[in-house]
Formats: C-alpha cells, sequence, structure tokens
C-alpha cells in the first residue's frame, strides 16, 4: 500500500508541476511586487516564456519567473496555450518550412510587409506613433485620486 | 436590406470554426458530386478548410497585434488624426485606468486611444486594442463620465474579440468562392501570397464591420455589459452610457454616418443595458475636478 502511495505521488508530481506553468502571451510581460498595476516592476518576461504559477489573487497571479520568484502579473497576460509559433500540421505538404510556419500560426511581420507594399498609400506612421503613447504610473495615480475614482482589479 | 444584412452577419458572425468547416466540407462534398471539381480536389479543400479552422482557433495574441494595427492604418487613413498632446494625454490617461479595471487588461502591445480630427460622431476599436474616438464624440459627451462610458465600450469590444469575429464571414466566402471559381487547388497553396491574400480579406472584412455595417446587437449588449463592469470598478456614473446614447438620440441626424449608422438604434441598446445597471442605483454627484479637467480637454479642441 505504502509503495503504491509513493507511485501515486511520483506519476502525479510531474502532472502538478506542468499544470501550474503558464506561457506570457503579450510581449512584454511586467511582474509586479504587489497584485496591482501600480506596483513596481521587479522582473519582465517576454512572449512564450514559461512562468510557475505559486499564487492566485483575484484575476493576479504570482508567479516564479527563471530571475525573480514571487512577483505578480495579471492573468490576462499569461495563457495556458503555447503560443509559439509552431507549424501546422494540416496545411498542405510541399509548401517550404516558413509558409508552413504562416499557414500553420498566420499573420506576422512578413504578412504586413507584404499587406505594405501591396498598399503603398496606406501609411503607418499614426499606428506606430499612438504605440509610443506611454503614461507614467504616477500621473495615473494622481488622474485616479484627483478624480475620486479607485484603482480596480486589486 | 441593411438588416437583412445584419441579420446575415450575425448568424455567420455566431458560426463556430466547426460548423464553419462543415460548411466548407459540405460545399466541396457536393462540388465534387456535382462533377464541379475533382474528389481529390474536394479532399484537398477540406483539409485546408480544417487547417483555416484551427488557424481562427488558434489565433495568437501576436497575429491579433498585426491585425489590429492594420486595421488601425486603414481608419487613420481614412479620418484625420488630431495631433493634440495634451488631449491624446487625457485620453490615453482616461483610457488606460479603464484598461486597468477590465477583463482583459493585457493585449500583445497594450492599449493605445487616439483621438480622430472629425465632426463625424464615431468610435472604434481595432484587434488588441487601438481604441480611436472622434472629436465629434467628444464634444457630444457632457461630462468625463460619459467619455468614460464610450471608451469602456470600445473596450469591452476588444476585450470580447468582436472585430476578428468578423473574419469568420470572409473565411467562408473566401473558401466558397474559390471553389465554384478558381478550382480547389488554388485553396490550398499555402504560400505566402495567399496568406496575405487572406489576410487582405480579413482586414477588410473587419473594416466593413467596423466602419460600414456594424456590429450585431448582441455584441453591443456585451459590449455595453463590459463597460458597466469596468466604470462601475474604477468609480464613473454607469448611468452615463445611457446618457451618452440619449444625446446621440436629440444631436445625431438619423441616417449619419459613423457611431450612430453602425450600431443598432439608440432605443434598442437603451432597453438592453436598463435591466445591467444596478438596481439601487442612486445618481452620483458630479465631480468638480473630473469636470474641470475635461472642460480644459475640450477647450484645446
Amino acid at each position: 500500500m505504502r509503495r503504491l502511495l509513493i507511485s501515486v505521488v511520483v506519476l502525479l508530481a510531474p502532472v502538478t508541476a506542468w499544470s501550474t506553468s503558464l506561457n506570457v502571451q503579450v510581449e512584454e510581460g511586467q511582474v509586479r511586487n504587489k497584485p496591482s498595476f501600480l506596483g513596481e516592476i521587479v522582473d519582465k518576461v517576454v512572449y512564450g516564456e514559461s512562468v510557475e504559477v505559486v499564487k492566485e489573487q483575484g484575476p493576479w497571479r504570482m508567479v516564479n519567473t527563471p530571475r525573480k520568484p514571487g512577483g505578480w502579473i495579471h492573468q490576462s497576460a499569461v495563457s495556458e496555450s503555447s503560443v509559439e509559433l509552431v507549424p501546422g500540421s494540416n496545411v498542405n505538404a510541399g509548401a517550404s518550412g516558413k509558409e508552413i510556419a504562416l499557414a500553420g500560426k498566420g499573420f506576422n511581420a512578413d504578412v504586413e510587409n507584404a499587406y505594405k507594399a501591396g498598399h503603398q498609400q496606406m501609411s503607418f506612421a499614426w499606428v506606430d506613433n499612438m504605440e509610443k503613447f506611454t503614461v507614467k504610473n504616477t500621473d495615473i495615480e494622481q488622474f485616479i485620486k484627483q478624480g475620486g475614482l479607485r484603482e480596480a482589479g486589486l | 436590406m441593411m438588416r437583412s444584412i445584419l441579420i446575415a452577419s450575425l448568424a455567420l458572425g455566431l458560426a463556430s470554426c466547426a460548423e464553419m468547416t462543415k460548411v466548407v466540407n459540405g460545399a466541396a462534398t457536393v462540388a465534387a458530386a456535382t462533377g464541379y471539381i475533382s474528389s481529390s480536389q474536394a479532399g484537398s479543400v477540406m483539409r485546408a478548410s480544417t487547417a483555416v479552422a484551427k488557424t481562427m482557433e488558434d489565433i495568437t495574441p501576436a497575429q491579433e497585434y498585426y491585425i489590429g494595427r492594420t486595421v488601425s492604418a486603414g481608419i487613420v487613413n481614412r479620418y484625420p488624426v488630431k495631433a493634440n498632446p495634451a488631449a491624446n494625454n487625457y485620453l490615453n490617461l482616461l483610457g488606460q485606468v479603464l484598461v486597468m479595471a477590465s477583463d482583459k487588461p493585457s493585449t500583445y502591445k497594450g492599449y493605445h486611444f487616439l483621438l480622430l480630427d472629425t465632426d463625424e460622431v464615431v468610435a472604434f476599436a481595432a484587434p488588441s486594442g487601438y481604441v480611436f474616438v472622434s472629436k465629434g464624440m467628444v464634444k457630444l459627451c457632457k461630462n468625463e463620465d460619459d467619455l468614460a462610458a464610450v471608451l469602456a465600450h470600445e473596450i469591452g469590444h476588444v476585450q470580447h474579440s468582436h472585430a476578428l469575429a468578423a473574419i469568420s464571414t470572409s473565411r467562408i466566402t473566401s473558401a466558397l468562392t474559390i471553389i465554384a471559381s478558381e478550382g480547389a487547388q488554388a485553396a490550398v497553396g499555402g504560400s505566402v501570397g495567399e496568406l496575405t491574400r487572406l489576410f487582405e480579406g480579413s482586414i477588410d472584412d473587419i473594416t466593413q464591420t467596423l466602419v460600414n455595417s456594424g456590429y450585431a446587437r448582441g455584441q453591443e449588449n456585451e459590449a455595453d455589459a463590459s463597460a458597466i463592469k469596468i466604470m462601475q470598478r474604477v468609480g464613473y456614473d454607469p448611468a452615463a452610457l445611457i446618457r451618452v446614447l440619449e444625446t446621440m438620440k436629440i444631436k445625431v441626424k438619423p441616417g449619419a454616418t459613423g457611431f450612430t449608422s453602425t450600431h443598432p438604434p439608440a432605443d434598442e441598446r437603451i432597453a438592453d443595458i436598463r435591466p445591467l445597471l444596478p438596481p439601487s442605483l442612486i445618481a452620483m454627484a458630479a465631480n468638480a475636478n473630473r469636470d474641470k479637467r475635461f472642460g480644459e480637454m475640450l477647450r484645446t479642441l
């Protein structure tokens, strides 16, 4: 009986560890010192990187990254699904490896460039500009306080 | 006519990827049985449709980002941008406070808000968090809570990936058109060129939904429900959403282009929103600071 229990524990251990592992699904995810977007950034994780969940609090996950244990990341920045560009298995045989990757997982910078080549009158300048808009955490805090609002998601 | 298109769009929009695969496979079988294409070509189409369905279900945040960028490029090439740093900074501050309270605050490269320099009353949300609001829409808002309602509604569309849902229709159309006109092999080329063509079709389809045909009533209802949640979490008056719609009814002429033409009638939306408001909602007192900063921003437009 004791041997059976040990066997069960040994078999289940890797499954438990795997089930608490999540993949980063944003280009750059901020890991913070508290479950809040206004918390201090203690580590950054990149798209496709795996983090280990140790605790949940509302929509926030306490995670261990390869560099920093016990930081917080919002659940919408991580996913149980693999987000890496794995070639699709159902696409037509005979296409190049790159093409299979594209067809399996779709649209990327190459496709955007090909689209731009066919639509040279369309400027992406303002899209690039708006991506650079940033607001400081201190300004957000002031905006919330001054407006009699509250920070949600805690 | 428009009503028929909207109903058709809703029906197609709600079709799952599995259903789409059935549609395409069924069409391929019929085409083969009637001699339109060979049985091997039909097989190719069915394999291709399975691959497409898988892709649709597996759209990654990175792909959503590239779709969102290009849809956004279309919007800023259609409407002039209000290059007003102070107003855009205010818009992004307000937007980020709302985003933090949404159920999907993280997208591939985050949310970004931009003011459009047109008196047309419009607001758009492209996939991955690109939100646009026109000067006309901002001026229609009486205070910050009203503008928060508009932005929160658009964040709701992003949260529910409503724009991406419009792609399904074009995929179905694309697959059936290829079967009917070009033969089966064209559907399974697997080339970057073909993917770019599908990308282009997806962008056109989303833009058509955003700018012309509009979302289905159910999708608007979902976005409104999310907006109410977001506003309650932050501390804005959720009833502002109804106020904005009431103002639109008075100030925007029927048949106008933009926001009013791309949404269900205001009365229908208000009827859908009322049950979502807290039953004991007490009229919220105006906040002098919010009114002040909103007024200051307004004067720069």
